[in-house]
């Protein structure tokens, strides 16, 4: 069974502004990909995404959501949409820093590729063909099961200055391991919906 | 009389082919269910809608600060480990260009405006729906078949819950926020996870259950203070409200205080301070 991309609907959001995502590993062309980036090469407006950053799901989402929300807002504090997703997932105000520590570097791997349907000529099929012909590297699934696997909870929790929250051991009062990926998801969700708040 | 119709949403909810459903309505604000990020994940939409009769400017500031005052506190217990609804989503905004426009045109209408907060949906019941079933059972129980061995369980099984209660507000207060307004209806039962099928009114004679995690809503009024005071009329207002809603169970509030001084350090000297609070009420003297 091989992953695709897979077409997004967040609850609340115009359906006219679906959410395309696609997570890659073994991803061989990072450098090609960034350097479009930063040329501002209009095909290549996608979030591009350090996979190892992501924690779940939820997590990526919430950073699609903000970005959205601020977009369909007119608030946007990055260039476009895109680039939004990637500085949502910051807890701070720096784009340039969260573009660093979220976003494609030359030596990513695993990367997840998020592009939301701005224009009605954004299609499932033409994100799909786009992404077939742009990323060499192999697709696997966006779920939770195989992102927990790419994620560095170390690197998430120094980036969200989360290090003095319980570790995956067993080791508080009612610290399953379980409840400590959840603390640390729903702290980081929290991060995310207050940037910005001063 | 004309049907209530709520103020309209705030973007996005607007325009969403899921409309939030009311569950409850405030003086500052309205409380939707709803589903988040995904279509499964339901969560609680609290909405601060504007005030027409104030100055718009005034009231997007105060609108502003008091969602974002409830978010940081929420933010901050749940970093903290404390069981209290996660922060899933915000705005602090709300509709900039709706409330210019309105500002532009004299307030009035009072349109969109509002801002919201999304928060992680707490299953269970309020400990005050949970209480007065208990009560209620305690007392057909007493008038049936008097005192006895039954009655024995049913006190050690509200002892355990008001201990939880003192447990969980001392856990709050550790982590340096203050709710503001604690009472029955401020806490919520949830059921352990592994749940026991939902007995509720299936077996009405049966003994209400009392299990479950002790989760604190409602952060409206909170705010962050480490100060005995701020801690004792936390307590205080607690205590009152058992006073007034639960007689039966008010006896056993020692308990919840027994809780409390076990769960932090600092809590033998807000419980010290409790008593002087409880000699003069709530409002502190004015002095100088």
């Amino acid at each position: 069974m091989s992953a695709s991309l897979e077409t997004i609907q967040l609850p609340h959001l115009p359906s006219s502004l679906a959410a395309h995502a696609a997570l890659y590993k073994d991803v061989q062309n990072s450098s090609y990909l960034r350097q479009q980036l930063l040329s501002a090469n209009t095909e290549f407006e996608y979030a591009f995404i350090d996979a190892s950053m992501i924690l779940s799901r939820a997590h990526a989402l919430s950073a699609v959501f903000r970005a959205a929300n601020d977009y369909l807002n007119g608030r946007l504090k990055s260039r476009n949409v895109h680039s939004e997703i990637v500085f949502s997932l910051s807890p701070t105000n720096n784009i340039a820093d969260s573009f660093r520590k979220f976003g494609i570097a030359d030596t990513t791997s695993r990367l997840l590729v998020v592009k939301i349907s701005v224009t009605p000529d954004i299609t499932h099929e033409s994100v799909a063909a786009h992404l077939e012909q742009n990323v060499q590297g192999s697709q696997i699934p966006f779920d939770d099961a195989t992102l927990s696997e790419i994620s560095d909870v170390t690197k998430i929790k120094k980036a969200y200055k989360l290090g003095s929250l319980p570790s995956a051991a067993p080791n508080q009062t009612n610290g399953t391991p379980g409840n400590a990926k959840k603390q640390l998801e729903l702290s980081v969700l929290g991060a995310i919906s207050l940037r910005g708040a001063t | 009389m004309t049907e209530y119709t709520p103020p309209p949403l705030p973007p996005p909810f607007n325009t969403t082919t899921t409309p939030p459903t009311l569950i409850y309505q405030g003086a500052e604000a309205h409380l939707y269910k709803t589903t988040f990020l995904t279509p499964t994940t339901h969560a609680a939409l609290k909405i601060r809608p504007s005030k027409p009769y104030r100055h718009p400017i005034l009231d997007r500031r105060l609108t502003r600060a008091r969602i974002l005052q409830e978010a940081r506190c929420l933010h901050k217990l749940v970093k903290e480990g404390v069981s209290v609804p996660a922060v899933l989503g915000l705005d602090w905004e709300g509709d900039a260009r709706n409330s210019n426009s309105d500002s532009a045109s004299g307030g009035g209408g009072g349109g969109g405006g509002g801002s919201w907060l999304a928060m992680e949906w707490v299953e269970g019941e309020v400990v005050r729906a949970v209480l007065e079933r208990w009560e209620r059972y305690v007392k057909d129980l007493q008038r049936t078949t008097g005192e006895g061995v039954v009655m024995d369980k049913e006190e050690r099984k509200v002892r355990a819950l008001m201990k939880k209660i003192g447990t969980a507000v001392g856990s709050l207060h550790k982590a340096g926020v203050i709710h503001g307004d604690l009472t029955t209806s401020n806490l919520i039962l949830r059921p352990d996870s592994h749940g026991q099928a939902e007995s509720g009114d299936a077996a009405a004679g049966a003994s209400p259950s009392l299990e479950g995690e002790i989760v604190m809503i409602d952060f409206g009024l909170a705010s962050q203070s480490s100060q005995d005071e701020d801690r004792a009329v936390d307590l205080y207002v607690l205590e009152r409200a058992f006073g007034s809603s639960h007689p039966r169970a008010e006896g056993f509030f020692e308990e919840v205080l027994a809780g409390y001084r076990e769960s932090y350090k600092g809590a033998g000297s807000a419980l010290k301070r409790l008593e002087d609070v409880r000699m003069r009420g709530r409002k502190r003297s004015m002095i100088g």
